[in-house]
């Protein structure tokens, strides 16, 4: 690492932090880029999941309340292709990238929903892990990015708040909804325990070393398991891993995450992964010519 | 107006009280008519979340989608104070034939070019009948529908805007000509010489309210299939 | 283009940048702003700005150090420190 990288690195582990106009060292811009890119691509195809449950609402409360939702995860991802762009990656560039595989989004996109229950463990669950993520960008050394996480990570507060409701409607509903919240947590578990990554430890993670994320993977595991699985009991619900268990020093244990599964998912194997970007692809080259003709400045 | 489908008993006592009743139930009828419609488009425009042409149309897209909902919902429950319901029975858990949406509403149009002149098309008509809704005697409808239009203001900005922007591609002018029959049978006879006039085109043959379009069924199955899995239940 | 966007969140509040929108021109970066930025009813106005419109001041001339633009910090805070306490010796004297 030459000296001023050096120097650049030891500013931003002191705290500091950078601007769009400041010079940043290649390796730096590229993990950045990669990062950012890839939290972009899941906003945008966490959305296919969702948008289905919203023609399907069973009430004009929850339609509202979940097209709000969706409508914030669209306006995150532009939120973040446009800190993206500003760092030289143009968004045809990224759509393009996502569509072929080259750029990843993050596994729990990939799988199927199947139930209302889906749509309220997602909310409040799934969301629930995404923002310990996010709460840990507030402070990345990258200026930009960090403040349009404040803006996400307000917006996401509400989804949490709309989640718990829908999932406390349904747990004091009949046993069939009842059930279908268990079922849906069931299949979510092994998703979510992968969803922060395998436990590198924080000093050989490179998100963290640049200062991108302020907190190791293992350490987001840690703090989704001690902020909801006793809400999950405290319902009455069962989270189907016989091994969890908080220890005496308050750390959780748990069966080892299937990373296998994890690697086949975010690398295009999932069980939705091509469906759902053959999807997003038929819309965008549907409309290319509203973007090329009638959008063109 | 054919009361299809509508299943409210007649009200006894003074003979005067069968035409309050009759008028009435008409109130509610044409409430559930706008109301209907509100709620169908709306449901159509939010299958363009997510995939709309570009992320900022997304989210400015799905806003308009919700506000019609917001309005349906407004209808519903002045409808529902008459018919001795709530907006979400309304909404959701009467038969398919007894929607009073116009066939407009319910057409699956999942291109950009057919999506905005439907929008450009609603709009207008919706204007004229708006217009018309709030110079009632009924207040309360009155007061509502000038509600409705100050929101609608901005939903007419953003379709004009589009319009303006299509108004030279031949995919546009091919969904205008097309969906044009539909859109004067948004409104009332009378009301579709203002909208020609709006619109710069001739009057024609309408595609007229109380035969529902084929695609009608499939978008109510899914509308409804959550709900009636579990008919009565809190969500 | 890319319209920057700054967001007033009550009145008398300062407009602070809160991002940018990509759109052909004004009407659209108006109808996307202002759901964007306040679909919740968070703002209480916007200012869009092409980014072609903003100029950006990084680069500032300071090699004399020259600190009389400004009366502040460590050094009245000491001074005004021994001068209160002469006045109340003086005080105690008198």
């Amino acid at each position: 690492m030459d000296a001023r990288t050096q120097e650049f690195l030891a500013y931003v582990q002191d705290g500091g932090q950078v601007e769009a106009t400041d010079r940043l060292p290649d390796e730096y811009r590229q993990k950045l880029v990669k990062f950012i890119e890839m939290h972009g691509n899941s906003e945008l195809m966490g959305v296919l999941p969702e948008r289905e449950w919203i023609l399907r609402a069973p009430t004009l409360q929850r339609k509202l309340a979940l097209t709000a939702k969706v409508q914030d995860e669209v306006g995150h991802a532009q939120l973040i292709y446009r800190v993206a762009e500003d760092l030289g990656k143009p968004r045809d560039a990224m759509l393009a990238d996502l569509i072929s595989g080259k750029a990843k989004f993050h596994n729990v996109f990939h799988y199927p929903t199947k139930t209302w229950g889906d749509v309220g463990v997602i909310a409040w669950l799934v969301d629930a892990a995404a923002i310990i993520s996010q709460k840990a960008l507030l402070k990345c050394s990258y200026a930009p990015y960090a403040r349009i996480m404040k803006k996400i990570c307000w917006e996401e507060s509400f989804h949490i708040l709309h989640g718990r409701d829908v999932i406390l409607a349904m747990v004091t509903g009949t046993d069939m909804q009842r059930e279908l919240v268990q079922e849906a947590i069931d299949r979510w578990w092994g998703p979510l325990m992968q969803f922060h990554g395998n436990p590198i430890p924080r000093d050989e993670d490179p998100m963290y070393m640049w200062r991108i994320k302020s907190q190791g993977n293992e350490e987001a595991r840690q703090q989704f398991l001690e902020g909801y699985v006793p809400q999950i009991r405290e319902l009455g619900l069962t989270v189907p891993d016989p091994n969890l268990r908080r220890g005496d020093d308050g750390v959780w244990a748990y069966s080892e995450p299937d990373w296998e599964e994890l690697r086949s998912v975010v690398t295009g194997h999932g069980p939705r992964s091509q469906e759902r970007l053959a999807f997003r692809a038929r819309f965008l080259e549907q409309e290319k010519w509203v973007r090329d003709t009638v959008l063109a400045a | 107006m054919t009361g299809v489908g509508s299943t409210e008993p007649a009200k006894e006592g003074r003979a005067g009280s069968a035409s309050a009743a009759r008028m009435q139930r008409e109130r509610a009828q044409r409430l559930l008519a706008i109301a209907d419609d509100e709620l169908i488009i709306g449901w159509r425009d939010s299958e363009w979340t997510g995939i709309a042409p570009t992320l900022e149309e997304d989210v400015a897209f799905s806003s308009i989608a919700q506000n019609e909902i917001g309005h349906a919902r407004a209808l519903y429950e002045l409808a529902a104070a008459e018919l001795d319901s709530d907006a979400d029975a309304l909404a959701f858990d009467r038969e398919p034939d007894a929607y009073r949406c116009a066939p407009l509403v319910e057409l699956h149009l999942m291109d950009w070019a057919h999506t905005i002149a439907r929008r450009y098309l609603y709009e207008e008509a919706d204007r004229v009948r708006l217009d018309v809704l709030k110079k009632s005697d009924d207040t309360e409808l009155a007061g509502l529908a000038a509600k409705i239009d100050r929101e609608e203001t901005y939903h007419r900005l953003h379709a004009e805007m589009w319009a303006g922007r299509l108004r030279d591609e031949p995919r546009f002018r091919a969904a205008l000509d097309e969906l044009w029959p539909y859109a004067l049978g948004v409104l009332e006879p009378e009301q579709r010489p203002e909208l020609a006039r709006r619109v710069g085109l001739e009057v024609v043959d309408a595609k007229e309210r109380g035969e529902h379009t084929p695609v009608l069924a499939e978008l109510w199955d899914e509308m409804t299939q959550v709900r009636h899995s579990a008919p009565g239940a809190t969500w | 283009m890319i319209f920057e966007v700054f967001r007033q969140e009550k009145k008398g509040q300062p407009f602070t940048h809160a991002g940018s929108v990509v759109a052909p021109d004004a009407a659209f970066a108006d109808a996307w702003a202002r759901e964007q930025y306040g679909r919740r009813g968070e703002s209480e106005a916007l200012w869009l700005v092409p980014r072609d419109a903003v100029h950006q001041v990084t680069e500032w001339a300071d090699e004399f150090d020259l600190k009389y633009r400004r009366v502040d910090g460590y050094s009245i805070k000491e001074r005004l420190r021994v001068a209160r306490e002469r006045a109340s010796q003086k005080g105690a004297h008198a």
